[in-house]
């Protein structure tokens, strides 16, 4: 016999958020349909939605809602927290890149918002339904999204290849889960980790296949290698706006369900799934770092850094100690002010007509535009994790985490591909500073990008210089959820 | 009486041919049609399971799936529309402009 409960509307107070995000979202394509000449309030509309949104996540105490579905914990606070600082800085840069582009950007800003729901569910998944509703919910506006600007034919090619790629992932994922509930019975993550903690694992090859295809979707959705072969090709493709975000959100929202599954869902398998993420995280640094030199297209360079970088934030969840969780989780907030940062400055470059995405077109920048080449010197050190930037310091806690935990020969292998990456980071450096300019650009700089290149470079310097608040936050977050 | 393992012998039989035709069809159409596939065989095994486990968790993740796969067509025939358009072919081999 099923019992049904009676809906009280305080159930909802957790969720108060979201709801807020999917009204906003709703208000947005109204606005675009109905007042189409007062198009500049859409991106304040989803700025203060966000920044209102975000607020009221990290004011609320960690509770529980629908049964243990949506968990609104500290480990979904910290996820949240980098989301919504994506997307927010991304609306803020937003109006410069469509005028440069010239493109109709009306659905656009309710994709976003959308997508960011889907994101913050994902963070908050308390069980395999929710986590695979969010994911999905995360992924079908992005799709959309990158294929958005049809008059660059490239766009088409990067969203077919982006949802061919992104739909299989989930299949494989769903099949795991189907599994993992054939073996445990429930799709809730809290009993599926004390119903596999009383199993033999050696004996019982389906959770082994349901371990593994897990592992195969999630490192898909990352793009860790060998899943990553995606990555370089949608991210050149796409938008270089719809990039900047791809490259933060989606995978921190990614390693907020990975995290779920791995750490919180499976902990008693970690003999199991630790060495094999120890094994992908050294590979996908080292396909990432390696290709990335011979890239003569600094928008495919940093598709190729940021899969470098999915391998870094990996070696926390190798470690599989809360210490790790709390490393990858500062080391994704670091990453989202340098990466941003070095993503505005590729937009900032772009003018009417040409993308002006080749390494070329950075010759010279330092003589023209200085204060620009300086920003994008700091967020560049900052990739490569050079003190005191935040990147070091992300990289360090990374470290000291997978070494505590018994990795020692993937941290150094971590080190030597870190090396690595210094060399087509500091080539962009180079030719910044020591080659002469082909070609005059003007640069146009609205308020917008003013406002998020300062709060990259403060958040980077801040975060290398003063690591501890946050750091602090981060750890007694997650001993509190 | 049909016993589970029938059941997820079948779900198992139609994922692996979604498998194999996603990654040998050259066609963006019908790499999607393997995709269906494979999420049909994820239903059967969710169903056939939820039955036998006398929980009706399974049956609604099966409702989700569907829904979300109903979404999923739309936007990715929207997208094929969109390589037709620009490419006259949905063919993956000539979709090859992004590459190194």
């Amino acid at each position: 016999m099923i019992q049904t409960a009676a809906v009280t509307w305080t159930a909802l107070e957790p969720i108060l958020p979201e709801l807020l995000l999917v009204g906003i979202g709703v208000l947005l394509i109204g606005c675009d349909l109905f007042i189409p000449r007062q198009r500049q309030v859409l991106p304040w509309l989803t700025v203060v939605g966000c920044a209102t949104a975000l607020l009221m996540i990290l004011g609320a105490r960690p509770t529980s809602a629908f049964g243990g579905m949506f968990l609104a914990d500290g480990y979904a606070m910290v996820f949240k927290a980098i989301c919504l600082g994506a997307v927010i800085l991304t609306t803020l840069i937003s109006e410069q890149f469509w005028q440069t582009v010239d493109g109709r950007q009306g659905e656009y800003y309710s994709l976003l918002i959308f997508s960011l729901v889907g994101m913050l569910l994902m963070a908050s998944a308390g069980d395999l339904m929710v986590l695979y509703l969010g994911l999905e919910l995360m992924a079908l506006p992005i799709y959309a999204l990158v294929g958005m600007h049809k008059r660059d034919g490239r766009t088409s090619e990067a969203a077919v290849k982006y949802f061919l790629t992104g739909a299989f992932a989930s299949a494989l994922l769903l099949f795991g889960m189907s599994l993992l509930y054939g073996l445990t019975g429930t799709t809730d993550i809290g009993r599926i980790a004390e119903a596999a903690a009383a199993m033999n694992v050696a004996a019982n090859p389906a959770l082994l296949a349901a371990l593994g295809l897990l592992l195969a979707g999630l490192c898909f959705k990352v793009a860790v290698a060998p899943f990553h072969l995606w990555t370089p090709d949608v991210y050149e493709g796409a938008p270089t706006l719809v990039t900047a975000l791809m490259s933060i959100g989606p995978k921190a929202a990614g390693f907020a369900i990975f995290g779920r599954v791995v750490f919180y869902g499976l902990p008693g398998l970690q003999d199991h799934w630790g060495p094999i993420l120890a094994v992908l995280a050294l590979l996908t640094m080292a396909v990432g770092n390696i290709t990335a030199l011979c890239q003569q297209s600094l928008k495919r360079m940093l598709a190729y850094s940021s899969i470098a970088h999915a391998g870094y934030a990996l070696l926390g969840l190798v470690a599989g100690t809360e210490e790790g969780m709390a490393a990858t989780m500062a080391y994704l907030a670091v990453y989202l002010f340098m990466n941003l940062g070095a993503f505005a400055v590729l937009i900032l470059l772009a003018a009417p007509g040409q993308c002006r995405e080749s390494l070329d077109d950075c010759k010279g920048l330092a003589g023209k535009h200085p204060v620009v080449a300086a920003l994008m010197l700091v967020f560049l050190f900052s990739l490569t994790g050079i003190p005191p930037t935040g990147g070091f310091i992300g990289k360090f806690y990374l470290l000291k985490a997978a070494f505590v935990a018994g990795y020692p020969l993937t941290v150094v292998g971590a080190v030597l591909f870190s090396a690595i990456s210094a060399f087509f980071y500091l080539r962009v450096v180079r030719l910044m500073y020591m080659s002469e300019a082909d070609h005059n650009a003007c640069l146009s700089c609205s308020p917008g990008m003013r406002a998020v290149l300062g709060v990259c470079l403060a958040g980077v310097l801040g975060l290398g210089f003063f690591p501890g608040p946050v750091l602090g936050w981060i750890v007694a977050a997650l001993a509190g959820s | 009486m049909i016993p589970l393992s029938w059941y997820m012998t079948l779900a198992v039989i139609l994922f692996c041919i979604g498998v194999c035709g996603f990654l040998t069809r050259r066609n963006v159409i019908v790499m999607f049609l393997s995709i269906e596939l494979m999420l049909n065989g994820v239903n059967l095994n969710l169903v056939a399971l939820s039955h036998f486990l006398d929980s009706v968790r399974g049956q609604a993740f099966t409702f989700f799936i569907i829904t979300v796969a109903a979404a999923e067509a739309a936007i990715g025939l929207g997208i094929a529309i969109a390589l037709y358009r620009s490419r006259r072919s949905v063919h993956v081999d000539t979709i090859n402009h992004l590459k190194g």
